[in-house]
């Protein structure tokens, strides 16, 4: 039992967080793929940006003196997330809807949308240098350790309080987004629109309207994905940088544009990632007692080293571009 | 259009005089000798996005690669690893490469004995599973033995003239890119961006990790000069600082003549009915088929032909500053930087490129001394109305560049979106 609770540990919960954090970041990818026919590069900077301004907001909590009984981060991300969301409008309105105007192509938004993230980047960087911060320097990070002695297991199943809620929270946004997307009037127009945007607008759908629901819901979902990416480790001015190529892949793998492939591209890579990493042996152990001796596992067995981990994201976007360009879920192809 | 491109040249040579006087000497010899590389490396960009309409977003990978060339061609020879085990460990993880290969070729040619559909697909990835744990099982412990002591901690390089080593450079990003081109060109647009980012990273993850082979984070250094470096003069009896400019001068001789005999064949290709097919191809491919272009053999083609330019001044780069460390490349520093020269300068017209290179170049390294000098006049104005001095000039100033980048490439976009040299299209009547 106690090789099944070390996967659970090492496998199964990590790589639902990750998988989550992919999903949220994803989403919002997809989605404006879906509407606007771009990749949108600065997305990366939308997540960072928003665990920034939770960051502010939970110190400015701490400085108050609120002391709540769920970390900071998640009693704030709310109100973040509507920053956010009106961050992200901002953006749209300062360096896209210009471009869009002159009627662009999509290339020319992409390095548009490169330019936005450098200098989001850079403004970051500039206010708060480049060290890390953590969302746990006034507040404990509760650790949960069930004892599973009582079915024979000498570990114990370990899992911290930011994760639990994590998975919760994202579980909770999907169900609200597949709600929306399916029951709402506004929903169903944005999916119209990402299927063919020339008929939903000779249709009587308010395509700038759907544009700007867009950009809410993705930078809303991009700065929960990056707020809890940094409650899950720390906060740092590239955090989702050097992230944005596994949400990229997750969302191509889900297929651009579909809102629940990339959730399911998300967990996929996540997933994947933790365990390709995953040492085989300390699961395999007991059958060392039966095999021979010439036999005898190594002491690592593991798909890929562990400092390839991010590269495994890299090798399945590359994979799923060459064999099945439109993803698990038939998503966009240009 | 001569007399604008005459008047920013001007403009250009007016700025680098006045950065010779602020900044000094030193400084701005070096910092002209990266301006050439990167303009070589710009040039290949706009080889491939301006006449070829390729959206490469993986230079950084081909800089690596070059890199890594010069430095296993020029460095010295590590006589530990040659007279140990090494080269027999090594010739034996070759020999599972192939073997592995040859299965998985098996494998994909298994529809010849009948073997089709499905079973097929599970055949190919069960044979890239074995092959992959073929290899791994010999490299595995090759790598671990070259990495000890007695393996000499690295395989070395060979000793070879540097020159030789840009023009492995070359070679290696050719078949690099040549290999990139057979499995991505059929993408369009964002998806061939982002598949050459993520190859781009793949490959930064194994030079990066294959310590055997590159050293690693260990990094490589001093890698030689193809041109007598400022000790050699210093030698003969010159002082320190005129050894360093006439030793910085020879190197900037050397890259301005690769400069200029790469700008006189790539401008005589681009008048020629190759550059014409090459552009007509960017336009309209479809049209280009139609009129009997092998669409996809002339892309692979331009691709390689770009990337063999950023292998080249990827190595340029690394002898110069004589250092290999994998760890020091970046997406921001190492492509966006080049895509942002190209767009600013003028995609499709190589004076452009060339131009948008040295004036993004100097912009570049001169944000940060501008950045520093702005702050501290505020800070000593802030400091007498009594607000404080700013906290971490220094730290903060540095990251100014990267903000500076992006408001060139917001600001092109917005209002010279062809660049500043555009390209000339030519109307035949």
């Amino acid at each position: 039992m106690t090789e099944l609770v070390f996967f659970t540990n090492q496998v199964i919960i990590s790589g639902l967080v990750l998988g989550c954090i992919y999903a949220l970041g994803a989403i919002g990818i997809t989605l404006i793929f879906g509407i606007l026919r771009f990749a949108h590069f600065a997305h990366s900077e939308l997540m960072t940006g928003g665990a920034f301004i939770a960051f502010l907001l939970a110190s400015a909590f701490a400085a108050w003196g609120i002391v709540t009984p769920i970390p900071t981060g998640f009693v704030v991300l709310p109100i973040a997330m509507v920053l956010a969301a009106i961050l992200a409008l901002g953006i749209d309105k300062g360096f896209y809807a210009p471009l869009r105007k002159r009627g662009a192509k999509p290339v020319t938004l992409l390095i548009a949308s490169i330019g936005v993230t450098l200098m989001i980047q850079g403004l970051i960087r500039l206010f708060f240098g480049a060290g890390s911060y953590s969302f746990f320097e006034t507040e404990p990070k509760e650790v949960f350790r069930f004892d599973l002695a009582s079915i024979g297991s000498t570990r114990p199943l370990v899992i911290t309080e930011p994760q639990v809620l994590m998975i919760l929270v994202t579980f909770v946004s999907v169900l609200a987004l597949h709600f929306f997307l399916t029951r709402s009037r506004l929903g169903k127009a944005m999916r119209a629109m990402a299927d063919n945007a020339d008929l939903a607008q000779v249709s009587g759908i308010n395509t700038a309207l759907v544009v700007r629901v867009t950009w809410i819901i993705a930078g809303a979902l991009g700065c929960m994905a990056g707020t809890m990416l940094a409650l899950d480790v720390t906060l740092k001015p590239d955090l989702a940088f050097n992230i944005i190529l596994p949400i990229f892949a997750a969302a191509i793998v889900g297929g651009l544009g579909q809102a629940y492939g990339a959730i399911a591209g998300g967990l996929l890579i996540g997933f994947a990632e933790t365990l390709a990493v995953f040492n085989w042996t300390m699961v395999l152990r007991p059958l060392n007692a039966i095999l021979p001796d010439w036999m005898q596992l190594p002491p690592t067995l593991a798909l890929v080293p562990t400092e390839y981990k991010l590269t495994v994201a890299f090798v399945i976007l590359v994979v799923t571009l060459l064999v099945r360009p439109t993803g698990i879920f038939k998503g966009a192809s240009s | 259009m001569i007399q604008r491109s005459l008047t920013l040249f001007g403009g250009l040579f007016v700025l680098i005089l006045l950065m010779g006087w602020v900044m000094g000497l030193p400084f701005t010899s070096s910092r002209l000798v990266e301006a050439a590389a990167y303009a070589l490396i710009a040039l290949g960009l706009n080889i491939q996005w301006g006449y070829g309409g390729l959206f490469n977003f993986g230079i950084m990978g081909f800089l690596m690669v070059g890199g890594a060339a010069v430095t296993f061609i020029s460095f010295p020879v590590n006589p530990v690893f040659w007279a140990g085990e090494g080269p027999a460990m090594l010739g034996k993880a070759l020999l599972a490469f192939a073997v592995g290969a040859l299965i998985v070729l098996a494998a994909r040619k298994s529809d010849r004995i009948g073997i089709t559909g499905k079973w097929k697909t599970a055949l190919t990835v069960l044979a890239w599973f074995i092959g992959y744990c073929l290899y791994r099982s010999q490299i595995d412990p090759a790598a671990a033995y070259i990495e000890s002591a007695a393996g000499g901690g690295w395989i070395g390089g060979l000793g070879g003239h540097p020159v030789l080593g840009w023009l492995f450079g070359g070679v290696l990003a050719a078949g690099i890119a040549y290999i990139v081109g057979k499995i991505c060109l059929g993408l369009r647009t964002d998806y061939l961006a982002i598949a050459t980012i993520g190859i781009s990273e793949i490959i930064r993850a194994l030079i990066k990790n294959m310590d055997w082979l590159t050293r690693g984070t260990l990094t490589v250094s001093p890698i030689p000069w193809p041109t007598p470096l400022p000790q050699a003069f210093q030698a003969s009896g010159m002082d320190g600082s005129t050894a360093l400019l006439a030793a910085r001068s020879g190197y900037l001789l050397l890259a301005v003549i690769v400069l200029a005999i790469v700008m006189w064949l790539i401008s005589r290709a681009y008048a020629g009915p190759w550059g014409r097919m090459m552009r007509a191809i960017r336009d309209n491919h479809i049209a280009a088929t139609s009129m009997g272009k092998n669409v996809t053999a002339r892309q692979l083609e331009i691709f390689v032909f770009g990337s063999v330019l950023m292998g080249i001044g990827g190595a340029m780069l690394v002898s110069f500053v004589q250092i290999f460390d994998p760890s020091s490349y970046q997406p921001i520093n190492h492509t966006f930087l080049i895509w942002v020269m190209v767009i600013v300068g003028g995609a499709g017209n190589n004076w452009g490129a060339l131009f948008g290179a040295i004036l993004l170049w100097l912009i570049w390294v001169i944000s940060e001394p501008l950045s520093k000098a702005v702050f501290d006049f505020v800070s000593t104005w802030s400091t007498q109305f009594g607000w404080g001095a700013i906290p971490e000039i220094e730290a903060r100033s540095a990251q100014m560049r990267v903000f500076v980048l992006g408001l060139v490439i917001t600001i092109a976009l917005r209002f010279a979106p062809r660049g500043l040299i555009p390209e000339v299209v030519k109307r035949e009547r």
